[in-house]
């Protein structure tokens, strides 16, 4: 690993100052995707200024009913939280299902958000790759790209963004909170990630030593019954081939409030607004959903070998939405 | 340079990019090493504290053979730097075993249940084990499953892993020291 400074930030302020301060200068939260970043090459901080320690990991309610969940709170704790699970029981599942125990008790929250693509050609550090070293091309196009993205694509980039949580809080409309050197942000979570375009090493909406201070969840009554359900090749502790968020309220038989977001399919976390639009009003039946998954898919990129990705998404859709109804009437669909 | 001036509290200060002296609080005890600040915890317990229980598998946080307690949670020491660590207390393997040198529960149920083959991730699975009854999370063979994902056992020693977690649970639960 490339030498580098450390320094524990005492406040909030001070680290944003810090880091700002440095162009190479980066912030050090739960380090699972920061260190590995270092390590190969991939990160190249000169000064890493330590944040573990500033008083950002509360989860606090908010007038109405939403969630202020603190960024350094970490994953685990942030999964196991009652008013979580209770509300957003789909942002505690995409948590478990998320990493492995050890990496969820060490990565925080703002980290989650940060984390940067697993695409191999991204992290081999040898390929072309667009999102590592602009203007290079991109790797997966004509490679292999069994786990790359069919929505959200661009001609330069196709890699997924990784998180499973972050999938959860788009579904839900989450705010990320930012304090920077000019002050504080309120960054709808939709327009935090960004898509690739022709600027794919540009992935979120934050300034340099712009620091993550929240996560606000705002109060969703249709989020109380919501579910991920996440599709991978191995049974745990593997990114998504595919995953669901869904969450929906019918009343008098049709369907008045829906929320679904896709993960594993998109080059940022994928608000399925197409499908959303279709669903609202409509029956909830196993067509419904099948036809609103249709018209989502119908905008998917697939390259040689992740063409299976959209069937495989149309069908998460309708089982996802099924099993929302399932858990909503007793099991009568 | 231009916030020196109105600093209220302590300034931190920077450490590195060389070595510098390192306390470690480490099974119970301080500990003092001269480490830069990009030395990981892992390397810091293998290469300058004489703690090789913890093993190096994969470098890069997928394995968990180096998995250890910070502040008594489990977590990965490739992933971590041993300088984040000051002021916190790190528990190894070795730190398992009563002072007498009698084997902690988990460790004789690892005999007792032949739960490794090659024995490398065993320390990481046993560090990890005890953590996951501490958690709540042992309620039954899928529970361990899940949260045992991130140790891997190239071995396949599995089932043997999951018996010994069992019978320790089973076995503290009559202590009264229910996994819930």
């Amino acid at each position: 690993m490339r030498p580098l400074s450390y320094v524990r930030a005492m406040a909030v302020e001070d680290a944003v100052e810090r880091v700002s301060g440095d162009p190479a200068g980066a912030f050090l939260a739960g380090g699972t995707t920061e260190i590995d970043l270092v390590r190969f090459g991939l990160a190249e901080p000169d000064l890493l200024v330590d944040i573990n320690d500033l008083p950002l990991s509360g989860i606090e309610d908010l007038p109405g009913g939403g969630l202020r969940i603190g960024a350094l709170a970490r994953m685990s704790d942030v999964a196991r939280d009652g008013a979580v699970a209770r509300r957003y029981p789909a942002v505690s599942q995409a948590l478990l299902l998320g990493a492995s125990q050890q990496l969820r008790n060490m990565a925080s929250m703002g980290g989650n958000l940060c984390q940067r693509t697993r695409c191999p050609y991204f992290g081999d550090g040898i390929s072309p790759c667009n999102k590592r070293t602009p203007g290079t091309g991109c790797s997966a196009l004509e490679g292999i790209n069994r786990n790359h993205a069919i929505l959200g694509t661009s001609p330069h980039c196709i890699a997924t963004h990784p998180s499973d949580v972050a999938v959860a809080l788009t579904a839900f409309d989450a705010v990320v909170h930012t304090m920077g050197r000019d002050g504080d942000r309120r960054i709808p979570i939709d327009d935090f990630f960004l898509l690739p375009g022709d600027t794919p090493h540009i992935e979120h909406a934050l300034g340099h030593g712009e620091l993550i201070t929240a996560i606000e969840i705002p109060a969703a009554p249709v989020a109380a019954r919501s579910l991920y359900l996440k599709y991978r090749d191995r049974q745990s502790y593997e990114f998504a081939l595919v995953s669901v968020c869904a969450a929906l309220r019918v009343a008098d038989g049709t369907i008045g409030e829906v929320r679904l977001a896709l993960g594993g399919v998109g080059t940022k976390p994928w608000r399925a607004r197409r499908a959303e639009e279709r669903l609202r009003g409509a029956a909830p039946t196993t067509e419904s959903f099948a036809e609103a998954a249709d018209a989502e898919l119908a905008a998917a990129s697939v390259r040689r070998h992740n063409a299976f990705k959209a069937e495989f998404a149309r069908r998460a859709i309708v089982r996802a939405l099924n099993q929302v109804m399932g858990s909503t009437n007793g099991g009568r669909a | 340079m231009s916030s020196t001036s109105q600093v209220t509290r302590p300034p931190a200060t920077v450490s590195g990019p060389g070595a510098l002296p390192v306390t470690l609080m480490v099974n119970g005890s301080a500990k003092v090493a001269d480490l830069e600040p990009r030395v990981s915890l892992l390397d810091a317990l293998r290469d300058h504290l004489d703690l090789t229980g913890t093993k190096k598998g994969c470098d890069a946080g997928t394995c968990g053979a180096c998995t250890v307690w910070v502040d008594g949670r489990r977590v990965l020491a490739c992933l971590t730097l041993a300088i984040s660590c000051e002021g916190r207390e790190v528990t190894t393997i070795e730190g398992l075993a009563g002072p007498g040198g009698e084997l902690h529960p988990m460790q004789r149920a690892f005999i007792e249940h032949d739960a490794f083959q090659c024995g490398y991730c065993t320390p990481g699975q046993i560090m990890s084990a005890v953590a996951l009854l501490e958690e709540g999370n042992a309620e039954d063979d899928a529970a361990i499953a899940e949260y045992m994902s991130g140790n891997l056992c190239r071995c396949a020693a599995y089932p043997n892993i999951r018996e010994a977690i069992r019978d320790v649970r089973d076995r503290s639960r009559g202590d009264g020291h229910a996994a819930s």
